[in-house]
């Protein structure tokens, strides 16, 4: 990287936000993902203005630029494929304004997603959007991975809870989007900048739309001897119309893992377990939690609990939630997948993923959003074996082909990144990517902005390339 | 310069003569203010509409996509047309996964059809929109014009899970899926809703779909103010109780609704003649939940001081839903010229509204009005002579009501406007700091500028 570049970077934010030494690059140089790439300088605007002139001095030194959040990210969105400067959006992190009234937050892109919600939920508020890292994930990447989380089932992803956007263009142009109270005339800017992975412009300030709580909520845990069971039990709930809060399921091997470290009541000797949280009016609440149960019960379920109080609703989800951190205990890495499947079909790809693992000799655990058919299957290798790596990769490709092949989709949640970009020949067509690539080109024509992503780089399936890095794709650990 | 002979003869040749219709009564059916086009042709696959696509490129001939034609109207008449796709030969349902809640269905299939397929499994979709009777699915979407069931199940954004178009290279091209939770590249299908035709010939549509309601039930409050009535209304949208339509007018919109309901029979409409000021609340689910729904209805009546309340049974609030979901419909064609906007507002705040209100009553033309879900508000201007003298009233009332909703950094657009108006108004009324960036996904979408050209924002 030319060294003026990191000089007027300098110049323009101060020395205390930009980086450009080694050792402080590789913190940037990883995600949740099993990709890497690490940026050739790191900066932190503190406004608008500032991501403006980043932007605007990077093209004139014909460097890519990527954003990034916390780095939560399970695709390889954030890290810095072509090298370049990375943008965090850190210390962009103030809520802007809460009109409680419309139930509307303006917020910057660093914002901690949890943290809109404590702002709100004195007045009975919250943010609907809750990734498993909602602790620690930021607004800016939600918006840019449309990301989802258990509840989604019920109210959607992080695209149905945004009015407004405030962009910043890979030329420095800064824009508006959206409008604050919805409905702008036009076509609908907002549905296609939130989820494009920050391949069409940076996200600056973001309007969400606020949810109101529900005034019952009620928490089940129905626990299974037989995988089958649990998820016919989903197929049922779904066919029937019964559209809970969330559901998610936990497979045996992988509830035990969670119950040995998190001790959230999780009965060990089960074969799965499924959480459903139901909430709505009281009577609602009353009659769907019955209905829920009946249908466990019949589908052999050794038990249904439900959580007397807030402590133990918060147990169960805590164990949910913090899944993820107890298998990091089993092995050097693991590999999230995203895969999503029509709900009836739950079953079936269960036990295709079973016999997966035992082709590819992983056990491969499943903790994932069960009622809208959103797979997590986890493999869980040793990124120090080359072998063991091209493995683990060789049967996550096969059981995204499954997904596919049943009638779904590559990802659910996570978004395509650099991870899943190799794959979407097989769900998109080349007129399909001529149209994507068009819709690139408009916004982002010289790639300079999140270069690698979404598209495909191998021959004849799109042609969007990593341009003028000074860096080319970072290897796989 | 084609003659319109010659161009028939061609694109018979393209796609079947049975396919094509020149004929002069055939192509005023399909007239956009009085614009006719040169042919119409009746694609039955998408692949036949990717061919005349192509043809339509080469030819540089614009294409408008029609459904049952009833919102053609919706946005500026478009510059040039020269075909008109009668896309009602599409019309089957591709995919339908009861277990799984979702639906591939034909753009040129009517919304009544699929309603009746669906009901056929105890689910259904909730796109309420207006031209019920002959609307397409296709058209429904394109139009964006709204549903009636917003408030409770959101715009056609939060249900619309895939698409497959052709765009204007001629392409077949699909976004999005089959399956409930999805965001594998870019979201394109949400670009199409709304779009009247400008992006592409949308094919086929995926929905998710949803549980018919155990029960239904429906109140109408009437008030002798409109402060009452929007107290009333704050008070229900605020009890978080699940509505789904919530939904308050005036006296003149009651009028021409009991009109409409009294021509239909059965008493419905008795409850609208009382009052100067009606909320409709509408709710549906299990027996518990209509019960506590009607029990805090009662108290909240009481509360604000109701001049009169009616709680409907099932049939009589499907009729007077359904009267209602046909709003647009009725209100456009209730007098010779009708202006017809449709107000955005940022809050839902009295003085607002009561300045809304009092500009359209100034002009002493007839108005309506009716505030829907969302802050969208509705306000139909009744010009019922086509005399200069009103022809003026009428024009600089619509531009008296777009300067006092812009004052109050509300979006004002006309959804229905006499052709002369439009020719002065820009329907759209908006100087959106986006346009430019819409303008790039025009011509991502449509290079040759071939899809209903001028109709869209900014003339796109």
């Amino acid at each position: 990287m030319d060294p003026a570049l990191i000089r007027e970077l300098k110049t323009l934010l101060g020395p205390a936000n930009v980086l450009s030494q080694k050792e402080d690059l590789l913190l940037y140089e990883f995600d949740g993902s099993v990709e890497k790439a690490r940026p050739e300088v790191v900066t932190f605007p503190h406004t608008t203005e500032d991501v403006s002139r980043i932007v605007k001095l990077a093209a004139k030194h014909q460097v890519p630029v990527v954003g990034r959040g916390a780095g939560t990210g399970l695709s390889g969105g954030a890290l810095a494929r072509g090298g370049g400067v990375m943008i965090v959006f850190a210390r962009m992190n103030r809520i802007l304004d809460v009109d409680l009234e419309n139930r509307r937050a303006v917020v910057q892109p660093g914002v901690v997603n949890l943290d809109i919600t404590r702002a709100v939920e004195h007045a009975g508020l919250y943010f609907a959007p809750d990734p498993s890292s909602q602790k620690a994930c930021t607004i800016g990447g939600n918006v840019a991975e449309n990301s989802g989380g258990p509840h989604t089932l019920a109210y959607g992803l992080t695209t149905n809870h945004i009015a407004a956007l405030e962009l910043v263009l890979p030329d420095g142009e800064i824009v508006r989007i959206g409008s604050r109270h919805g409905d702008a005339p036009g076509y609908d800017l907002c549905g296609l900048f939130v989820g494009s992975e920050g391949t069409l412009a940076l996200v600056t300030e973001i309007t969400v739309k606020l949810s109101r709580k529900a005034e019952a909520v009620k928490t089940m845990l129905a626990i299974f001897d037989a995988v089958g069971d649990a998820s016919r039990t989903v197929a049922e709930m779904t066919a029937r119309g019964i559209t809970p809060a969330a559901c998610e399921m936990l497979d045996g091997w992988t509830l035990r893992v969670v119950e040995d470290y998190i001790h959230a009541g999780f009965p060990r000797d089960s074969a799965a377990v499924l959480l459903i949280e139901v909430e709505g009016l009281r009577e609602a609440v009353q009659s769907q939690a019955a209905a829920i149960a009946e249908i466990c019960n019949s589908n052999h379920a050794r038990e249904v609990r439900t959580a007397r109080d807030e402590r133990e609703r918060e147990l169960l989800w805590k164990g949910r939630r913090n899944a993820f951190g107890a298998l990091g205990r089993l092995a050097p890495s693991n590999y999230v997948l995203d895969g999503v499947i029509p709900r009836s079909k739950l079953p079936e790809a269960l036990e295709q993923i079973h016999e997966t693992g035992k082709k590819f000799g992983f056990e491969i655990g499943n903790m994932f959003h069960a009622g809208d058919g959103n797979l997590h299957p986890i493999v869980l290798y040793d990124q120090r074996d080359t072998e063991q790596f091209k493995r683990a990769i060789a049967a996550a490709e096969e059981i995204i082909r499954m997904c596919i092949a049943l009638g779904g989709s590559l990802t659910g949640e996570h978004g395509v990144g650099m991870e899943k970009n190799e794959l979407m020949p097989l769900l998109f067509s080349d007129a399909d990517f001529d149209l994507m690539r068009r819709i690139h080109d408009a916004f982002n024509p010289d790639s300079s902005l999140n270069p690698g992503k979404i598209f495909p780089l191998s021959k004849g399936c799109g042609e969007i390339r990593v341009r003028k890095s000074g860096q080319s794709a970072g290897p796989r650990p | 310069m084609n003659t319109s002979a010659d161009l028939s003869a061609r694109l018979e040749k393209l796609v079947g003569r049975d396919r094509v219709r020149a004929s002069e009564p055939a192509l005023r059916e399909f007239a956009i203010a009085e614009r006719a086009p040169g042919a119409v042709l009746k694609p039955h696959s998408a692949e036949e509409v990717s061919e005349i696509v192509s043809f339509a490129v080469a030819e540089k001939l614009a294409v408008v996509a029609c459904g049952s034609r009833s919102k053609l109207e919706l946005g500026m008449p478009p510059q040039r047309y020269d075909l008109a796709l009668d896309m009602t030969d599409l019309r089957q349902i591709a995919h339908y996964d009861p277990g799984d809640l979702t639906v591939s269905v034909d753009a040129g299939m009517r919304l009544n059809e699929l309603a009746k397929a669906l009901a056929a499994k105890n689910q259904y979709l909730p796109l309420a929109v207006p031209c019920s009777g002959t609307s397409t699915v296709g058209g429904a979407i394109a139009s964006g014009i709204d549903s009636t069931l917003r408030q409770q199940y959101g715009t056609a954004r939060d249900f619309l899970i895939g698409a497959e178009f052709v765009d204007g290279t001629s392409k077949q091209c699909k976004s999005g899926g089959r399956v409930v939770k999805n965001v594998t590249g870019y979201d394109l299908h949400k670009l199409l809703i709304g779009s009247l035709g400008t992006l592409g010939v949308i094919t086929r549509l995926n929905f998710r779909t949803f549980p018919l309601p155990d029960l239904e039930s429906a109140h109408l409050a009437s008030f002798p103010t409109m402060e009452a009535a929007l107290n009333f209304h704050a008070s229900l949208l605020k009890s978080g109780l699940p509505f789904s339509n919530l939904e308050l007018f005036d006296s003149e919109f009651s009028a021409q609704l009991a009109g409409l309901l009294n021509k239909a029979g059965g008493g419905v409409a008795a409850p609208l003649a009382t009052g100067k000021w009606h909320v409709f609340a509408s709710f549906e689910g299990s027996a518990a939940v209509m019960e506590r729904i009607q029990r805090e209805l009662r108290e909240r009546s009481t509360e604000a001081q109701v001049a009169s309340g009616e709680t409907f049974d099932v049939e009589s609030s499907r009729q007077m839903s359904g009267a209602l979901q046909e709003a647009f419909d009725w209100l456009r064609s209730a007098a010779p010229s009708v202006a017809l906007l449709r107000i955005v507002l940022p809050q839902i705040a009295l003085g607002d509204l009561t300045e809304l209100v009092a500009t359209s009553q100034q002009s002493r033309l007839r108005s309506a009005f009716a505030l829907r879900a969302c802050n969208v508000a509705y306000l139909a201007l009744f010009a019922d002579t086509a005399d200069t003298q009103t022809n003026a009233a009428l024009e600089r009332a619509v531009s008296e009501l777009i300067s006092c909703a812009e004052a109050k950094k509300a979006s004002a657009t006309l959804l229905h406007a006499p052709l002369w108006l439009k020719d002065r108004v820009d329907v759209w009324r908006t100087k959106r700091p986006d346009l430019p960036l819409m303008q790039r996904v025009k011509q991502a979408f449509d290079p040759h500028n071939i899809f209903a050209p001028g109709r869209f924002v900014g003339g796109i």
